[in-house]
């Protein structure tokens, strides 16, 4: 009846995750709870839940990605303490469990974290920069969304109902077939990756097909903003890329459940292709992640340098030549593999070769600060704390794309701290830069300022002071992934990245400090014009937050940066542009079908890694009926009335009006 | 408005310098190039036939990666049967006229579909669909046969490989055929509106990709593995 779930499938006797476990649940009981006595449910149910505005979808992203960043890093919390105990003991995480903690961290960070960070900040901000009302498919992308939701529920439910793969964050064979790990563990990261897999997919679709096809009138290729551009590229990478992942999970899962011979020790299998294939996938991926970070560091510098960006056309080819050439490095994840020397060296020059592109761009970022009035506020503070954390961490994978370099240090504690090199000062920095940035777009406040100042500064030095000793130790030869170890000349280093990572914890603090100040003191954090940056691009000409429809009028593009040769236009004439003709806007209907399918789609991941095949029949069956409902509606979208748009644009014009009569002002009297 | 031509006087872009969106009123011709950048958003049917088109190529990306690990493991029968002794030649072609001919009778019914034909479309959509059944009933045979002599998909890397890729493609028709049935029932209920129209022309791309990559299958795992 329930499969392979018992009662013991509860891990009653290891106190760590039931407790974590439990508290969990009471949380999020309690948060029910609190939603449902306080009468918010409807309000839940109806502007969030089965919302299919681009904007709101983005801001619950970056909820899931903020929620599961912070679980994330506790598992980084573990292993660190662990090992800072562990010298010449035990420490206090069994072998298995300590196994379960560093795959999860991997697999949560890279898809239920990063991910989730980057795709929220491109659902605010890409159909807005392009100056349009929505994303080419508003349900579809609700739909991504709650797929996403369910893969991060599947990780957690591992937690306190069996137990999580013990494969590190790729699930290699054959340690991951069944002859090794016949548990639930390596189930549950297949079907949750799967799950989620699907939804980042429909992203990527959703994504290009906005940017190639619904633009503003005017809005030429060559006038995009940056972000548009790298988001293109990322969501390319996501449709050429994400297949190769479902197709490689999917051969692993017909091993596993049907005794297949893809990649196992017998009957031919062949495990390197594996190997081979999810890398295929996993390089790709780290760019799908760092292209967006460019793109917003890119926003960023150009608006607080008050500067157009420079070498933008050299900007858009070193994107797009990173877009092409992500595809051809695999190997360097493997050189250790014995493809032989010319093979080798062929993926390192190509490794090298990327290197190129990414200069181009941090010349790029170092000229448009160049001679620009320079404003140092938080989102600009992370971008320089970027560029510099980057280039270090671009230098050392310069230096494992040399073959005989990577033979030392493969597998090692060097190359840990490397891509935590880069993913932590690419992309997660890129991430809280934006969020600070486009935090006042979605909500209508600025985040706190001091705060934002301290968490900034907490998180850069508690980054160098974590990784700088783990390139030490993997230099001194210390494997990544040890439960336990006895080498004194590691321990002194080890200890100190224990100490960074508590700096990292006190950041983590100041972050949620800051949201919360910046929510109870949001008055006077309040951005009434929609333009609090004085910033250059489409996002910044509607109010903030953007109505449903986000523009009365779709902007008419005239050249790259539309905004910012407008609003020039407005302070020379000092009076805004007559009234335009306000007519009725189609809006798409909120539809509850995205969150319905992923309900569904839990119920049949969770059967199909407890071998329940009744519930998988229903889950599926369900499925079917859910697409058929939602193919049988007849209404699809509603009609906002000419007057309501009228009333909505005069409110933000009448905003620009006392702005512009504020500046004038200001600029007489100076 | 008066406020509007006296600040327009004596500036450089006289043209809408408002920038109101009145391009194609100025003789930009913006209009006439939707979706291209200059002319504001594409039509809906080109948006939902273009990130149709997209997810078919993801599909195909899917499919050629099986078809890599076909290709890697296609001589690694670990001495079980290879493609040589395994494929019954006429059980493939029949296979393969059938989805052929299906592609033909799709192909009919966006024909059908463009003359408004309620009665045309429903019996070219049948065929096709009548023509995906008898495939996919040949096709079980053959995978019944083939686990009955002991070919069956845990015998080698090889038949794990083959049955993957194309029982995939298989899958793939089941999907094809529920989608079929239920745009057969949409279009009898509700008519050519525009939405289901949309759909009928993914309807086809889909059908049609089902094709090329049976195409593709046929040359790799038929033609080649029976010489291998």
């Amino acid at each position: 009846m329930l499969g392979k779930l018992t009662w013991d499938s509860i891990p009653w006797s290891q106190p760590i995750p039931l407790v974590a476990g439990g508290v969990v649940i009471v949380i999020v009981l309690a948060v029910i709870l609190w939603v449902i006595i306080k009468g918010y449910l409807p309000y839940l149910w109806n502007e969030w839940i089965t919302s299919v505005d681009h904007k709101r979808i983005g801001v619950m992203y970056l909820l899931l990605a903020l929620l599961m960043l912070l679980r994330g890093f506790i598992d980084a919390l573990m292993m660190r303490s662990q090992q800072a105990v562990a010298y010449h003991a035990e420490g206090y995480l069994p072998p298995e469990h300590f196994d379960q903690i560093f795959s999860a961290h991997g697999t949560i960070m890279i898809f239920f974290a990063a991910m989730p960070l980057v795709i929220g900040l491109m659902n605010i901000v890409v159909p807005l920069q392009l100056g349009v009302r929505d994303v080419a498919f508003p349900t579809l992308n609700s739909t991504s969304f709650w797929l996403t939701a369910t893969g991060a529920l599947l990780v957690n439910l591992s937690l306190v109902i069996g137990e999580f793969a013990r494969t590190g964050w790729l699930p290699y064979p054959p340690l991951s077939e069944t002859t090794y790990l016949p548990g639930v563990g390596v189930d549950y990261y297949l079907w949750a990756l799967q799950i989620s897999g699907v939804g980042t997919l429909m992203t990527g679709i959703n994504f290009v097909t906005t940017i190639l096809k619904v633009r503003a009138p005017g809005m030429t290729y060559m006038r995009m903003p940056m972000f548009c551009w790298t988001a293109l590229a990322a969501n390319l990478l996501i449709i050429a890329a994400f297949p190769v992942l479902t197709a490689t999970l999917s051969m692993l899962i017909l091993d596993r459940y049907l005794g297949f011979h893809f990649f196992t020790n017998e009957a031919g299998g062949n495990m390197m292709m594996f190997i081979n294939l999810i890398w295929a996938w996993g390089h790709p991926e780290v760019y799908i992640l760092v292209l967006p970070a460019f793109g917003v560091f890119s926003e960023i510098f150009s608006t607080f340098s008050g500067k157009p960006l420079f070498g933008y056309r050299s900007m858009v080819a070193a994107t797009l030549f990173i877009c092409l050439v992500s595809f051809t490095v695999w190997l360097h994840h493997f050189f250790t593999m014995g493809a032989g020397g010319d093979v080798n060296a062929v993926f390192g020059i190509a490794t090298s070769i990327i290197a190129v592109g990414t200069g181009v761009k941090v010349y790029n970022w170092m000229f448009t600060m160049y001679g620009g009035r320079i404003r140092f506020d938080t989102p600009m503070l992370w971008s320089m704390g970027f560029i510099v954390t980057f280039i270090i961490g671009g230098m050392t994978g310069v230096l494992l794309a040399v073959p005989p370099a990577d033979f030392q240090l493969h597998n090692s504690l060097f190359l840990v701290a490397h891509f935590h090199n880069v993913i932590i000062g690419g992309v997660l920095f890129a991430g809280f830069a934006g969020i600070v940035y486009w935090f006042p777009k979605a909500f209508g406040f600025r985040l706190h300022e001091g705060w934002g100042k301290v968490t900034f500064w907490l998180n850069l030095i508690g980054f160098y002071v974590t990784f700088v000793p783990l390139y030490i130790a993997g230099l001194l030869g210390m494997t990544r992934r040890l439960q336990h170890y006895d080498v004194g000349a590691w321990h002194p280093w080890v200890l100190i990245a224990g100490l960074g990572v508590l700096i990292l914890a006190l950041a983590a603090a100041a972050q949620v400090i800051q949201i919360v100040v910046s929510i109870r003191e949001r008055d006077s954090l309040r951005d009434e014009t929609g333009d609090p940056w004085d910033g250059r691009s489409l996002e910044w000409a509607t109010a903030s937050p953007p109505p449903a429809f986000n523009f009365a009028v779709l902007p008419d593009v005239r050249g790259e940066e539309p905004y910012w040769a407008l609003k020039q236009l407005a302070i020379e004439r000092q009076q805004l542009a007559p009234e335009p003709v306000y007519k009725a806007i189609e809006v798409p209907r909120n539809s509850p079908v995205g969150f319905i399918t992923a309900f569904f789609a839990t119920i049949t991941g969770f059967a199909l890694i407890w071998h329940i095949w009744w519930l998988v029949a229903v889950g599926v069956a369900a499925a079917y009926v859910v697409f058929v409902w939602f193919a049988w509606r007849d209404v699809t979208e509603y009609e906002v009335p000419a007057e309501e748009v009228a009333r909505i644009d005069r409110a933000r014009r009448a905003a620009r009006r006392q702005w512009l009569a504020a500046n004038a002002q200001a600029g007489g009297a100076a | 408005m008066s406020a509007s031509d006296a600040a327009g006087a004596g500036h450089a872009r006289e043209v809408d310098p408002y920038l109101l969106g009145r391009g194609g009123q100025y003789g930009l011709g913006h209009a006439a190039v939707t979706g291209r950048g200059a002319g504001g958003p594409a039509s809906k049917t080109v948006v939902v036939a273009y990130g149709f088109w997209l997810f078919l190529l993801s599909d195909i990306i899917l499919f050629s990666c099986l078809f890599a690990a076909h290709a890697v493991l296609q001589t690694a029968t670990a001495g079980g049967p290879g493609g040589a002794e395994l494929f019954k030649p006429v059980n493939i072609a029949i296979e393969t006229a059938c989805l052929l001919l299906s592609s033909f009778t799709c192909g009919m019914s966006a024909v059908a579909c463009g003359l408004r034909s309620q009665m045309w479309t429903q019996l070219s959509l049948l065929v096709t669909g009548l023509l995906g059944v008898a495939f996919l009933v040949l096709e079980a045979n053959d995978f019944a046969e083939l686990v009955r002599e002991g070919a069956g998909p845990q015998r080698s890397a090889f038949l794990s490989s083959f049955f993957a890729v194309v029982g995939c493609h298989g899958l793939h028709v089941t999907a094809g055929l529920l989608w079929l049935g239920t745009m057969m029932a949409q279009i009898f209920v509700k008519g050519f509106r525009a939405d289901i129209l949309r759909r009928m022309l993914c309807f086809n791309l889909f059908w049609h990709v089902l094709d090329i990559i049976w195409v593709a299958l046929f040359t790799i795992v038929y033609l080649i593995g029976a010489g291998r």
